[in-house]
């Protein structure tokens, strides 16, 4: 069976279905389980748990401090490339953008100064970033770029167009070890009205994605729904199911989720369903309650203020002093095009200063060299 | 014996002992925090994960800063490897940057419950002891695997109460009662032990010392638990030299109904 094949056991009609049934009796029910079915979760996302938000906190932050401890990891994002072939409506490197912000893809030396400054900075974990442009940024290029990543950090993912097995496993020898993929929605007609054109357009190639990086050796796998392109409610409930069907068949794997919300946007595209914050804090906790081994990072798309309540409610890692634009660190000026505006745009330290004076410690390193497989002699 | 006195100690390859409680360096909020707990619990043994660490450059570690080498020794564990060839390579870095060659073996291949691997341990185990390393195996409470491991040569063994940060106590127990029965070196009961009566209790069993992290990371007062969790490891201690009695599973009747038997007249 294939995760489409099961995601489509839980249509639509019957989640909201149970969605419009649930009662404050449930909710109860789903707080005080053990383990938690998929039932408990829905509970727990239903408008019936507004209410028991407080509770639910509470659960979140004990269940998150004893898998995780007082500690956030710190990562920081490198966009290698903002050239992309897809036409997705809500992206600021859509085809369609035709904006003075230079394209551009960078050379192994600019990745390299990239590296360089955040490594001065103390990060041991980066994630590296493309368009969806196989042309500009092919595998290749991106297996080279992982193994110069490798020269500096002990923890190196990416964030790329959906490749096949044999792609994934190419990354690997070059010392990747994590793949970050979100499928932005699991309601396949708003996916298909999002993605108008490109390679990015093949629902079902993207779904399984994951399962593809896992068997070829990848050990971090991240998921996550784009938040304002559909209803939450449902996409959320769809996000973990995905997330508890990784977990059993990639059962090496450790899956995490992120939270990307939209909001800075291309003047034409406005989210069609916008999340606030009340439903953002809901639904990590719901998930945090359902999901309570998987590492939950939330980047510096969020306010500082809005991070910060967030942390001990289940984040267990953080981007920091993050720039969205190729050779935005080394040369934080350049004209390039940005993916989107960041706004925490606090500096690293003070990143730093605020997780230590909330009571956590912030932890750089959190992998070794040791665990990805070791890179062919050839390239060394 | 009198565990307060300097008799009651106990051995890990030639290398003496006095507190039988190991402490886990994870997941404390600061490094002050974590030295706190060190030092209240008087142990001397702290183990240290290697993916945690960047030995060759101690910049913006907290955690090797809070131990004190002099007073306890550093035990580098594998924490996050998968395979008996990952644990073999922190360990090698480990010993090779100047720590000594003890290593606490930990494979776990599923991040979720971080369960050990046997067959990884078995193999990893084997090749360490032939590499001249002093092996201490995190495993489940197997009392066969036990024996092999001590077969292989390993120091101790250290098998898990329940799963890694549950704290759930000694779930394990009936196992872990036949692996003291049969073992010839330390029984280290290590992960699940959540309260310092979990750490009585499994002392109370026979365990040679207990192994304790998120219920000491997770307390409000972090040295304060940590010297509950050292007065509970040697009350179970004191308890288990004293000879606990005997537990009954039938109540022995102050009215008894076949005493009419044995009635002289």
């Amino acid at each position: 069976m294939t995760f489409e094949a099961y995601l489509n056991e839980w249509p639509e009609t019957l989640v909201q279905e149970q969605y419009a049934t649930l009662s404050e009796r449930q909710v109860e029910a789903a707080l005080s389980a053990d383990r938690r079915t998929p039932e408990n979760l829905l509970a727990l996302l239903s408008p019936a748990a507004l209410p028991f938000l407080e509770a639910m906190a509470q659960e979140a932050n004990k269940q998150t401090r004893r898998q995780f401890g007082r500690t956030v990891s710190l990562y920081a994002p490198i966009y290698l490339s903002n050239v992309c072939g897809s036409n997705c409506l809500y992206c600021s490197f859509s085809t369609v953008n035709a904006g003075k912000e230079t394209r551009t893809t960078l050379t192994p030396t600019q990745i390299e100064d990239e590296c360089r400054t955040l490594a001065k900075e103390g990060f041991s974990s980066v994630l590296l970033l493309t368009g969806d442009a196989v042309h500009a940024a092919p595998p290749e290029y991106i297996a080279q770029a992982c193994t110069i990543a490798r020269r500096w950090f002990s923890s190196v993912a990416v964030e790329v167009y959906s490749m096949t097995q044999e792609e994934y496993h190419l990354l690997c020898t070059h010392g990747l070890d994590g793949v970050t993929l979100y499928q932005e929605t699991y309601h396949k007609p708003t996916y298909l009205d999002m993605h108008r054109s490109g390679r990015k357009r093949d629902f079902s190639f993207r779904l399984e994605a994951l399962e593809r990086a896992a068997n070829a050796g990848v050990r971090r796998l991240g998921a996550g729904v784009l938040l304002g392109l559909y209803k939450w409610r449902v996409d959320a409930f769809w996000l973990a199911l995905h997330a508890r069907w990784l977990q059993t068949r990639c059962w090496n794997s450790t899956i995490a989720l992120s939270f990307p919300r939209l909001k800075h946007t291309p003047s034409a595209f406005n989210p069609p369903f916008p999340v606030s914050d009340i439903n953002m804090v809901q639904m990590i906790l719901a998930l945090r309650l359902f999901l309570p081994e998987s590492p939950f990072y939330l980047s510096t798309r969020e306010a500082p203020s809005f991070r910060d309540k967030l942390l001990p409610l289940g984040i267990t890692a953080m981007s920091a002093g993050s720039s969205t634009r190729p050779g935005g660190y080394a040369a934080p000026t350049s004209p390039t095009l940005e993916q989107f505006q960041i706004e925490d745009v606090r500096t690293v330290a003070e990143i730093k200063t605020f997780i230590e004076k909330s009571g956590y410690d912030p932890v750089w390193k959190d992998y070794d060299q040791a665990f990805t497989e070791a890179v062919p002699k050839q390239l060394q | 014996m009198d565990t307060n006195s300097p008799m009651d100690t106990f051995t890990i390859a030639g290398r003496l002992f006095s507190s039988r409680l190991m402490i886990g360096t994870g997941k404390f909020p600061s490094a002050a925090a974590l030295r706190a707990a060190i030092e209240a619990s008087g142990s001397e043994i702290v183990t240290v994960a290697l993916r945690r660490v960047d030995l060759n450059s101690p910049e913006h570690q907290s955690i090797l800063s809070a131990i004190d080498p002099k007073k306890q020794l550093i035990l580098p564990n594998t924490s996050g490897a998968q395979t008996a060839e990952e644990a073999l390579k922190l360990a090698r870095l480990a010993r090779a940057s100047g720590l000594e060659p003890w290593i606490k073996l930990e494979l776990t291949p599923e991040p979720r419950y971080l369960l050990p691997d046997p067959i990884q341990t078995l193999r990893a185990a084997e090749q360490l002891v032939k590499e001249g390393f002093v092996v201490l195996p995190y495993i489940q409470a197997d009392p066969v695997l036990a024996k092999r491991l001590e077969e292989v040569g390993t120091a101790t063994v250290m098998p898990l109460g329940a799963p890694i940060g549950s704290n759930r106590g000694v779930q394990t127990k009936e196992m872990i009662r036949i692996i003291i029965e049969q073992a010839h070196v330390p029984v280290v009961v290590d992960a699940g032990l959540g309260a310092p009566s979990h750490a009585a209790e499994a002392m109370e069993l026979g365990a040679d010392a207990v192994l304790v992290n998120t219920a000491l990371s997770d307390a409000r007062d972090h040295g304060a638990m940590a010297k509950a969790f050292a007065l509970a490891t040697t009350a179970g201690r004191m308890a288990y030299l004293a000879g606990l009695g005997p537990q009954r599973s039938l109540a022995a009747a102050s009215s008894p109904l076949t005493g009419f038997l044995f009635n002289q007249d």
